[in-house]
């Protein structure tokens, strides 16, 4: 059962990914993107990380593609056709990205994973204890930088979008 | 681990998601769709780091984490790269790459 809800899952993520990449209208493109993030988030579902399937879900499917929607929006019309490269570049493109996609996965096969076979459920506690300990293995310092890096960024994403008028502003002041 | 699915497979399945973003990010000539498929190639990385984990460490816990620092820093560089976008479209009117000139100097 789990097996065909993987391949149709697969089968829904490449569709949609490629329809993303060459799709030339751009709010669909946006649209399929949301596809293979959610295609993404049901393989965390089927390999039991379901903290991380949520994190998927709310950040991805609900915070940066809802953004894109809005930038789309704030600089396009939503029918424009966009400009796509030469039919020769893409051809040349796609034939390299084929073979680069042969080496690996012909570099997957040839290599013995040892895989073991131990099922073991994960719980949200145990990534958050893990997260939060300050001792060997613990994740506390990056988790620290991370959250002064997204307030750096969140930050900067301010002041970049408001431009000019800052300047300005500054200048009626003084 | 998924019943009845090894792990070659959907090692298989990333690297082809990897490699259509590649595609994407090469024959898009728009800053918004050179975006989305750098959202592709970040996706598909960060499955490859949980799959390793599930399947060969069932014990520990460290590609989960850094799937979630993977994605943390995904949401910072697309918050940033949108006010970009806006940005620079205000002052020169398009997010084609062409026409972005503003920026190298």
């Amino acid at each position: 059962m789990e097996r065909y809800i993987f391949y149709i899952l697969a089968l829904i993520m490449i569709v949609s990914a490629i329809a993303s990449v060459s799709s030339r209208k751009m709010l669909r493109s946006v649209i399929y993107l949301l596809f293979a993030l959610v295609g993404v988030a049901g393989i965390f579902f089927l390999i039991d990380y379901n903290f991380l399937a949520a994190v998927e879900l709310t950040v991805y499917a609900g915070g940066i593609i809802v953004l894109m929607i809005f930038s789309v929006l704030l600089v396009h019309h939503i029918e424009m056709k966009l400009e796509v490269a030469k039919i020769s570049k893409r051809i040349l493109t796609a034939i390299a990205c084929a073979i680069g996609a042969g080496l690996f996965i012909t570099t997957i096969y040839s290599y013995d994973f040892k895989v073991e076979s131990i099922a073991t459920t994960t719980t949200t506690a145990e990534i958050g204890t893990g997260l939060l300990s300050y001792e060997a293995g613990g994740f506390i310092l990056p988790f620290e930088v991370i959250s002064v890096l997204l307030l750096a960024a969140m930050i900067g994403a301010i002041i970049i979008a408001k431009g000019r008028k800052l300047e300005t502003n500054n200048d009626d002041i003084t | 681990m998924i019943e009845g699915i090894s792990i070659y497979e959907i090692l298989a399945l990333t690297s082809i998601l990897f490699f259509i973003g590649v595609y994407g990010f090469i024959t898009r000539k728009n800053l918004i769709s050179i975006l989305i498929s750098v959202e592709l190639i970040l996706n598909a990385s960060v499955v490859n780091f949980v799959v390793i984990n599930k399947y060969l460490y069932p014990d520990m816990l460290q590609g989960v984490y850094f799937s979630l620092f993977i994605i943390a820093v995904a949401a910072a560089e697309t918050a940033l790269a949108v006010s970009i976008i806006i940005n620079l479209y205000r002052q020169i009117s398009s997010v084609e790459v062409k026409d972005t000139e503003t920026m190298k100097y």
